[in-house]
């Protein structure tokens, strides 16, 4: 076990440790630092305490011991998020879910699985397979990040251009609500009975309760799927190819799009066969019944011709299919050849807006120095502007952080949203008077305090008016540039 | 001044109001309080772009109207109502269609709506685009809720391709054994005997599915859906005489009204903090309670 401790542990981690376990809980400096970040470059407060419980019961102790000692506590499942939604305030319990990673029943029939929060996305179609069905939601984080945290920011994918984000596959969840009591909301098929409080739940990044076991709708594997990739010598091209293929009635599987900088970044590694000197790589998905997937690929390849694409490549075979998307998936993590660090962003806008905002994202981080790079999920209009950037250069978080307000000023002006995918946490709370009027923001507080009245679960995310948001900025370790 | 502003007069800051629709569906959860003003929202399409996936109309516009501009680019929403909804109602009542695992839940069709809320002023919930996860999912918690929390002034709704083809089969056999069969109906509906099942989709994969169905388990093809009992409730595992199931949703339309489930504590405390944040007099749809519906 990594956890250390030298000292005789504070009351907060010996009521915690007597009640789930010694074992359960990381008191020490290092544990509460390490979980105080998650994936973004956001920083904010540091743990009081780390629990890793492994029942409903155990989560509903930490709550009630977090509270008896006046503290907020914290919902986290592998830290993947990139808003910083798992990013404690200073004092505040962090509540790993890592531990409840079993999945529960799995019934073929009625296509449903009870899986416990911290089962990974990945984990769980992995587990189905032979079954003839998976699990929808495929963030690029999937082999990583949990269904729990997938249920926390109603998490997104490339697929989800078909198959809907993550709270169409939520069917119920067992929660334990902020007073330690613990609901059921949602019914396994169809819709409960009354508001619709899974609805409200699922995408409530941690502010609302902790989910504790999730029942999913599994989705059956297409008889037919047909991988296309396509490519331009102008973003302008592509993205008029995208606006086509909605417009001629077809919702591919996916439709994801890759601009030049991120092509070159990704091909040498990932050998997908990208035309490096392409200034748009499209990837189109197509799945269903062999005979509507042949036609809606012939279509797709007309009206690519037709705007512009300079080839049009079918994947011959599952093997081809893999790589062309192990590019798409590992976009990310090719971005370190170019530079140290990058900041990704995630909002959306009209689809049929892509290529003029395209464009001034680009002018935009040229502005202020930085390299401006596209990798996106085209179909719905989710952009992902990455900003890569050397954080040793002196000042150049001022411009990181400059042109990532001016990129999310863009998204609206043309009637785009804050995220798509990614959710608000402590990244964009401070944009939401952008989008949203007071009179908005009081309608999305109500539902915020009728599960949370006493604003102590995962406070001072989402909303920007939280009740201790000053407590944050008070805070003698936030580094400056801290979002908050 | 905008049709918007005009309901949010007429709704005004204070005393019993209640909105009617179609009034179609107008004794669901309970008949308003007779001493309501009754309003009703402004009617029409606002917008529509095919190339978005989405339209925006008034919460009052009839699902007729809808249906029809949609239609004309091979268009539809998951919208479902008896003659004479409209597309407010169909959504405070939130009532998903028959069709659901083709089109999704008319829970997942509002992306957003502007509202009136209870102390007379607008509020916007959700944002314009297919995708958004900014902020907390008003449109959710407001599709059903029976205009007991706001109500729904305009709204913009995700639009969906319209099948090439639709046809039902109807035969002897298990939803099961159907299932087998078939990639992903878009209805699957079970008298305890029969299936009757919908296929939607491209007109040849739609025969060969029709074809398989007929050879392996002796379907034929019939005009229409089965007419539907009046009742709605809950599957408890056991099919009412004269019901019918749809399967994966667990919805029975049956014959005789059953009683809807209470709520939990847990639960029932939510709903009541909701209530009185929204609305703290009562004053809005008076009488009615998405409590009181069975399924």
């Amino acid at each position: 076990m990594w956890r250390t401790r030298q000292r005789s542990p504070d009351p907060l981690t010996r009521d915690l440790e007597a009640a789930i376990g010694a074992d359960h809980v990381a008191g020490g400096a290092s544990a509460r630092l390490l979980y105080s970040r998650d994936a973004s470059i956001i920083s904010g407060g540091r743990a009081g305490a780390v629990c890793l419980p492994d029942s409903t019961e155990q989560v509903a102790a930490c709550i009630r011991i977090a509270r008896a000692h006046g503290r907020s506590f914290v919902p986290r499942g592998a830290g993947t998020g990139l808003a910083g939604g798992a990013v404690p305030s200073d004092g505040s319990v962090v509540i790993s879910t890592t531990r409840m990673n079993r999945i529960l029943e799995v019934d073929v029939d009625r296509r449903i699985a009870w899986v416990e929060p911290g089962v990974i996305n990945l984990e769980l179609t992995r587990h189905l397979a032979g079954t003839g069905l998976h699990f929808a939601p495929d963030p690029s984080s999937q082999s990583a990040c949990t269904i729990g945290g997938n249920v926390g920011t109603n998490a997104g994918g490339p697929h989800c251009l078909l198959y809907g984000v993550t709270s169409v596959h939520v069917a119920a969840v067992e929660v334990v609500l902020p007073d330690g009591d613990v609901v059921v909301l949602g019914e396994e098929e169809g819709d409960a009975v009354g508001y619709d409080l899974r609805g409200a739940f699922v995408g409530g990044e941690g502010t609302l309760g902790i989910a504790t076991r999730i029942a999913v709708h599994l989705t059956p594997d297409p008889p037919a799927v047909r991988t296309m990739l396509l490519d331009f010598m102008s973003i302008e091209e592509a993205a008029d190819t995208v606006s086509a293929v909605i417009a001629a009635g077809m919702v591919p599987s996916a439709l994801e799009l890759m601009d030049q900088q991120v092509v070159q970044a990704v091909e040498p590694f990932a050998n997908a066969g990208y035309s490096l000197d392409a200034a748009a790589v499209l990837i189109v998905e197509l799945d269903g019944l062999s005979a509507g997937v042949a036609q809606e690929a012939e279509a797709v390849e007309l009206l690519a011709l037709q705007n512009g694409a300079r080839s049009v490549r079918v994947a011959a075979d599952e093997e081809e299919r893999a790589r062309i998307w192990k590019g798409r998936k590992a976009a990310f993590g090719a971005i370190a050849t170019i530079k140290p660090a990058y900041y990704l962003h995630d909002t959306v806008i009209p689809r049929t807006r892509l290529a003029e905002v395209i464009s001034g994202v680009n002018a935009i981080a040229e502005r202020h120095g930085l390299i401006g790079m596209n990798v996106f999920h085209a179909g719905d209009g989710n952009l992902h502007p990455l900003l890569v950037f050397d954080d040793r250069e002196p000042g150049i978080m001022d411009h990181v952080y400059a042109a990532s307000e001016e990129i999310v000023r863009l998204s609206l002006e043309v009637g785009g949203v804050l995220s798509g995918e990614h959710g608000i946490g402590l990244e964009k709370r401070r944009f939401m008077p952008l989008l949203f009027s007071p009179e908005d923001l009081a309608a999305q507080r109500l539902l915020r305090d009728a599960f949370d009245p006493d604003g102590v679960s995962n406070p001072d995310k989402v909303l920007p008016d939280g009740p201790s948001c000053g407590e944050i900025q008070d805070l003698p370790e936030v580094p400056e540039g801290t979002w908050v | 001044m905008s049709r918007l502003e005009d309901f949010r007069e007429e709704v005004g800051p204070s005393g019993p109001v209640c909105v009617r629709g179609g009034g179609t569906r107008w004794l669901v959860g309970g008949p308003p309080d007779g001493d309501s003003r009754q309003v009703r929202a402004p009617s029409g399409i606002v917008a529509f772009d095919p190339a978005e996936m989405t339209i925006e109309a008034g919460a009052g516009t009839p699902l007729t109207e809808l249906s029809g501009a949609l239609a004309e680019h091979r268009q539809e929403a998951a919208l479902d109502g008896p003659p004479g909804s409209t597309v407010g109602g169909v959504l405070a009542v939130g009532r998903s269609s028959l069709r659901r695992i083709r089109v999704g839940s008319v829970g997942a069709a509002l992306l957003q709506a502007n509202c009136v809320g209870a102390d007379g002023s607008l509020f916007t919930a959700g944002g314009p685009t297919v995708k958004n996860v900014s902020g907390y999912d008003l449109c959710r918690l407001l599709v059903g809720s029976l205009g007991t929390l706001a109500l729904l002034g305009q709204v913009i709704l995700r639009t969906w391709p319209s099948p090439e083809r639709m046809l039902w089969m109807q035969g002897s056999a298990t939803p099961e054994a159907v299932r087998l069969l078939c990639y992903r109906p878009s209805s699957v509906l079970w008298d305890g005997r029969q299936v009757s099942v919908c296929l939607e989709g491209y007109a040849q994969d739609v025969e060969v599915e029709a074809a398989a169905l007929a050879s392996n388990l002796g379907f034929v093809e019939v005009a229409t859906g089965p007419v539907l009992p009046p009742h709605r409730s809950r599957w408890t595992g056991r099919l009412p005489e004269g019901g019918l199931l749809e399967v994966g949703t667990s919805v029975v339309h049956g014959p005789v009204e059953e009683p809807a489930p209470e709520p939990g504590p847990g639960v029932a405390a939510i709903v009541a903090r909701l209530r009185s944040g929204f609305d703290p007099e009562g004053r809005l749809n008076p009488g009615r309670d998405p409590y009181r519906v069975a399924a």
